[in-house]
């Protein structure tokens, strides 16, 4: 069974020819239709290189890229992105802001005009999911950093894409909203099954909503472990303090402490189990 | 409405006419010269006396005026555009603009004269120059600042670029237009006056150099306080526009918590 996402040896270096940052080097990557991958790492480790590669933002400077069975040569059309900001237009209000992918993805960029009452059914539906019912016609500075991010959610998923990425989208919350969005996105997910790639230095975010987490080295950027969560869903917040999911999130962190013991110099300890 | 916000509302009629009233006192406690300073009240009774030439001339240079501003207005948000999503525009354009923009408007005239004659043409073009530059660069800081995230997203969803400058660049950078419109149509008086007092037989400038040239010293300021009032008076017409257009940057209090 071939791999939705699927990068080979991938490397990315910012600026000239020889000169210049290496970002990612012989970055290894896969990923089933419907998975719900993490990729954790230190800061700097090029988590956010992962993301412009995968999307076909940036291209690579050497490897392949394959999603969804064609090689990336340029931008994806039809990935929904989420940041730590959440980038609303403060212009629109939050349902005008969560239709704007609908203006620019066909064949929703066709139709809008004469179905726009469906649409925004759509989006009224959507944004009731994650708890902004009765928001639709405010605009984002009366909103929450919260509900912000919601809506920001909303915007990524409208024109249900097949790929969702998520770069550090709750970095910026309160721990408590923070969990409850976990849920949130577990639920959409849930019932939607798209693929998502979440960057995010969260261990415990990665180990609760992944399906694998996927642990970076320093820059330049590899995966060197690869952990699947074998933990049942719907996925509950009492579940992250049983002692499973807690050794889960230990081995994780020691993973990115050796990691980060390497970049810093000092020699990595080496463990028999390794 | 308590009293601080009726001191707000009150403060500018208080500040000119106290600027009015220290001026008319110190006129006549100093006992200055008419020819040299005229009291507000004479500089008043000459505007009453000449009112019809002054109503001609100062309509005429509104008229000058606001077709300069509206070319500028035209050419300035088109340059910006370009100045602003191009960077290959942006470095070739940028020094040849600053440095066109440091050439005092005064001194090209009496080329536009050699041009076109004197009159009512070199006064648009004077206006249109000198006030098209802040509208060229605010909307292209407009343009030019926007968020990188939001590009990415935009441009993972398939938008061309044009998508992206009508979605998110233009209505980023309209707060930056509407504020560099207010600044640019009080330049643009400067520019119309200037080419009048230069070459012309009609405006405010050249009603004002006939004044002064007979030493008609009180109807010379009176000129300048139609200037300065007619500028004040587009200035807010703008900023209400701004401010009925761009709420969402503003954010009035008593807006944003609407229940």
């Amino acid at each position: 069974m071939s791999a939705f996402v699927e990068l080979d040896h991938v490397r990315l270096r910012y600026g000239d020819d020889g000169g210049g940052t290496l970002a990612v080097d012989g970055l290894d990557l896969s990923l089933q239709k419907g998975e719900f991958a993490a990729v954790v790492g230190p800061s700097g480790c090029g988590k956010s290189s992962l993301m412009k590669l995968v999307t076909g933002l940036v291209p690579a400077t050497d490897g392949n890229i394959v999603v969804a069975g064609h090689e990336v040569a340029g931008p994806l059309k039809i990935v929904g992105m989420a940041f730590q900001n959440p980038t609303l237009l403060p212009w629109r209000t939050t349902i005008d802001n969560v239709m704007l992918p609908l203006e620019i993805v066909q064949p929703h960029r066709r139709r809008l005009r004469r179905e726009r009452a469906m649409y925004e059914e759509r989006a009224r539906h959507l944004l009731a999911t994650v708890g902004l019912a009765g928001f639709e016609a405010k605009y984002p500075w009366q909103l929450s950093g919260g509900m912000q991010q919601r809506a920001s959610l909303c915007r990524a998923l409208i024109h249900e894409p097949d790929l969702l990425m998520l770069d550090e989208p709750f970095a910026a919350l309160d721990a408590f909203t923070r969990e409850e969005l976990w849920s949130v996105l577990q639920d959409l997910w849930l019932e939607r099954r798209f693929t998502v790639i979440l960057v995010t230095h969260d261990l415990r975010e990665a180990a609760f909503l992944a399906d694998t987490v996927h642990v970076m080295s320093a820059r330049p950027g590899r995966i060197v472990a690869s952990h699947t969560v074998d933990v049942a869903r719907p996925r509950t917040l009492e579940g992250t303090f049983e002692p499973h999911f807690v050794d889960l999130v230990h081995v994780l962190r020691d993973h990115i402490s050796r990691v980060r013991g390497e970049a810093a110099g000092t020699p990595p300890k080496r463990d028999a189990a390794a | 409405m308590n009293r601080q916000r009726k001191l707000e509302v009150a403060m500018p009629w208080l500040v000119t006419i106290g600027i009015f009233v220290v001026w008319e006192i110190a006129c006549a406690g100093f006992d200055i010269p008419q020819f040299v300073l005229p009291r507000p009240s004479v500089v008043a009774a000459s505007a009453v006396q000449w009112a019809g030439p002054i109503w001609y001339h100062a309509s005429h240079t509104l008229f000058t005026t606001v077709l300069g501003f509206a070319f500028a207005v035209v050419g300035g948000v088109l340059l910006g555009v370009a100045v602003g999503s191009s960077r290959l525009v942006y470095n070739g354009l940028y020094p040849v603009l600053i440095g066109f923009n440091s050439i005092p408007k005064v001194a090209i005239v009496p080329v536009l004269v050699v041009w076109f004659g004197i009159g009512t043409v070199p006064a648009v073009i004077t206006a249109f120059l000198i006030s098209f530059f802040p509208i060229a660069v605010n909307v292209a800081t407009g343009l030019a600042t926007l968020e990188p995230e939001l590009e990415d997203v935009l441009r993972s969803l398939g938008a061309r670029k044009t998508d992206i400058l009508v979605k998110v660049g233009l209505p980023r950078s309209m707060p930056y237009f509407f504020a560099s419109l207010k600044v640019a149509i009080t330049l643009a008086f400067v520019g119309s006056v200037i080419s009048e007092t230069v070459a012309s037989n009609e405006g405010i400038g050249y009603l004002m150099l006939q004044a002064s040239s007979r030493f008609e010293i009180p109807l010379v300021f009176a000129g300048l306080m139609v200037i300065a009032v007619m500028g004040v008076a587009m200035y807010v017409v703008f900023a209400l526009i701004e401010r009925r257009f761009t709420r969402w940057a503003t954010r009035d209090v008593g807006y944003a918590t609407g229940g």
